[in-house]
């Protein structure tokens, strides 16, 4: 594993090298070393990475999200801590969900997440989460769950703006973070139109979903896609048209998040309204 | 530690804390000082506006002993300051922030080189003219070399106006760059702007006049030495013009976020006009902006003189210099108090004590001060002109 990651770094070093030597404009033998490394690179992409048993040229993962189903019982929260060792408070997600409630003759969607402090006090604890029941009362017109996570976007404005290259598009399509290499800047918090990634201060790194990037490299589901017990969250491959996201998205009109931003995300959501963004 | 946003509307989990403090706020100002005080320096040194003589080469050490502490802020804002090298050798181009380390080391270098050239020949003076340490000191800050010819002197001068000419555009650059930071940012409608790099770099310049004009009164009155009337009437001249091209600046950039009404713009609308509506409105574009404005604007039709001039023209710089500082607030702080959401607000909580907190904003606001006070101890800047008032 140790021996992986050194791999994984140099690769990425390779990377940024050689886009260091083409920004900076090294032509002639410049150029031929570049080209080596390059080849280097390439012929190490082409064995199974990053680790022995996986090859990350072989997938192209997705996620899809049918916001119809979800009930809101955020057993995906709780899984995602627990599995991907995240703070236990209020402040720390790589995954939530959202509610969205219209009541009767109020024109404005009333949206709330689980980390909310009402939501909080009614599960009395950070590390346990569950809606309150606040609009008992209330005639409620629609309403419905929005799971949010890192999109994995295929053109990631986290990515673009970090300094060192610690985070990184693999080849399989997630978005991850290498903690050893991050310097703790959150230019990347800032940079995420989605809110999904978020600073862990006692590491000092940036941290976010990897769609559980050590479980689906053995074959396994993200763990908030196993324990979902409506089938509201959807992973596979889209390299596999019989995966159950291919499936998803060949037979869902489905829509992505603030596509204006130019991100590309890469969750897919089929049930969702227009206040949702 | 870290404290917990207080919030309304409905703002992402993960942005209850806000992620990038008063440090942060603390780094864009003393860039632009460094950069406005460059460009005064550069008003005589480059464009031989012989008025600005007398601050000239206090403006130059200024630049330097901001400089040498802009990266402060940065590296104590850092998850892992130890790492901040990788920015250097393997630097991801295509982030804004990767260059920072670069143009900062250039941009020292080459102050400190300018300083030297600047500085030559009156160390020449002083290591011939003292004993003991000090000529030792002196000695080695001249490199052993005192050779002060007139070949030699204008071999100086060559290299004086070659470094400022690349100084300028470098100082800029810096500060440039520092607004593209935000501006190329799309999560954040209240930074997403074409204009703040432009805005960024004006104010910059505004700021480090405003700076010179109070350091120059106050070491005048501290030195008990006549104040240079032209000189500092050339200062508000550069202050006032510059001053109105960033208002209209700011404002331009308002209106056209406002009138573009892009989805939030509500939110924005809210905001402005709630926990905003005294820091930008009344204290930044009031107090800070059209308040000076005026002052200087009446100074210059009155052709105002003497003392009443020089309380005008110091109160209007200071009131310039906490313009800068709350547009630097409002923009790093306002951008993350507006929620990514579109549908809610947060409000900063600034600490007092800890790493980034009140105190240690005030300790790297004073830091530069007290290394500019120990440079001019050994270095004297100041350039007596006989005669006028």
């Amino acid at each position: 594993m140790k021996n992986d990651k050194k791999k994984m770094e140099r690769r990425q070093f390779l990377s940024s090298t050689g886009k260091a030597l083409t920004g900076l404009g090294i032509a002639a033998g410049g150029g031929s070393l570049l080209a080596q490394d390059t080849q280097e690179a390439g012929s190490e992409g082409s064995k199974s990475f990053p680790t022995d048993d996986y090859d990350w040229t072989k997938h192209r993962w997705a996620y899809g999200i049918d916001a119809t189903k979800c009930i809101g019982c955020l057993r995906c929260v709780e899984a995602c801590k627990a599995e991907n060792d995240v703070v236990g408070d209020a402040q720390h997600f790589r995954t939530w969900v959202e509610r969205y409630v219209y009541l009767e003759g109020d024109e404005k969607v009333h949206v709330d997440s689980h980390a909310d402090e009402q939501n909080i006090a009614a599960s009395g604890s950070e590390s346990e989460y569950r809606f309150d029941n606040r609009y008992k009362d209330k005639k409620v017109t629609k309403a419905f769950f929005v799971p949010k996570m890192c999109n994995h976007c295929a053109h990631p404005a986290c990515v673009q703006v970090c300094p060192v290259g610690a985070t990184f598009r693999a080849e399989d399509g997630t978005v991850l973070i290498d903690h050893d290499y991050c310097i703790g800047c959150r230019y990347c918090v800032q940079a995420c139109p989605y809110g999904a990634r978020f600073f862990m201060e006692e590491k000092g790194v940036s941290d976010k979903c990897t769609w559980c990037y050590h479980r689906i490299t053995k074959g396994l589901m993200p763990a908030c896609v196993e324990v979902c017990p409506t089938g509201t969250r959807v992973f596979g491959d889209l390299n596999d048209t019989s995966s159950p996201v291919s499936e998803f998205i060949r037979n869902n009109p489905v829509q992505v998040l603030k596509p204006e931003s130019g991100n590309a995300p890469m969750c897919f959501y089929i049930g969702i309204d227009k206040d949702v963004s | 530690m870290t404290e917990v946003a207080p919030f309304i509307g409905y703002v992402y989990p993960n942005e209850t804390i806000i992620q990038w403090g008063v440090l942060i706020v603390i780094y864009p100002y003393l860039t632009g000082l460094v950069a406005g005080a460059f460009t005064v320096s550069s008003f005589y040194h480059v464009f031989g506006m012989q008025q600005f003589k007398p601050v000239a080469r206090l403006a130059l050490l200024t630049s330097l002993s901001v400089m040498i502490f802009v990266p402060a802020p940065l590296l104590l804002h850092l998850g892992h300051a130890e790492r901040s090298y990788y920015s250097m050798i393997t630097p991801h181009l295509t982030s804004a922030f990767a260059m920072f380390g670069f143009f900062a080391a250039f941009y020292t270098i080459l102050l400190i080189l300018e300083v030297w050239f600047v500085f030559r020949a009156d160390n020449v003076k002083r290591a011939q003219n003292s004993t003991g340490l000090a000529r030792i000191f002196y000695r080695a800050v001249t490199l052993w070399s005192d050779d002060v010819s007139p070949r030699a002197r204008r071999i100086d001068a060559k290299w004086l106006l070659t470094l400022a000419i690349v100084g300028i555009p470098s100082a800029h650059g810096l500060h440039g760059y520092i607004g593209f930071v935000y501006g190329s940012l799309k999560a954040r409608q209240w930074w997403e702007s074409d204009l703040m790099p432009i805005i960024f770099l004006f104010s910059a310049i505004v700021s480090g006049i405003a700076l010179l004009m109070v350091l120059y009164v106050l070491v005048s009155k501290l030195r008990r030495v006549v104040i240079d009337q032209a000189c500092l009437k050339g200062l508000t001249y550069a202050l006032w013009g510059f001053l109105m091209f960033t208002v209209i600046l700011e404002g331009l950039e308002f209106a056209n976020l406002v009138y573009k009404g892009k989805e939030g713009v509500e939110m924005i609308m809210e905001y402005v006009q709630g926990p905003l509506f005294w820091r930008y409105f009344v204290l930044q574009f009031g107090f800070g902006a059209l308040l000076p404005v005026a002052i200087m604007g009446l100074m210059i039709a009155f052709n105002t003189r003497g003392r009443i001039f020089v309380i005008g023209a110091t109160t209007s710089a200071l009131l310039v210099l906490m313009n800068v500082l709350l547009m630097r607030w409002n923009v790093v702080i306002g951008g993350q108090e507006i929620a990514k959401t579109g549908k809610g607000l947060l409000t900063y909580p600034m600490p007092f004590w800890g790493h980034e907190s009140i105190a240690s904003a005030s300790i790297l606001l004073i830091i530069p001060f007290l290394l500019l006070w120990l440079l001019t101890r050994l270095f004297p800047p100041w350039v007596e002109r006989s005669g006028k008032t």
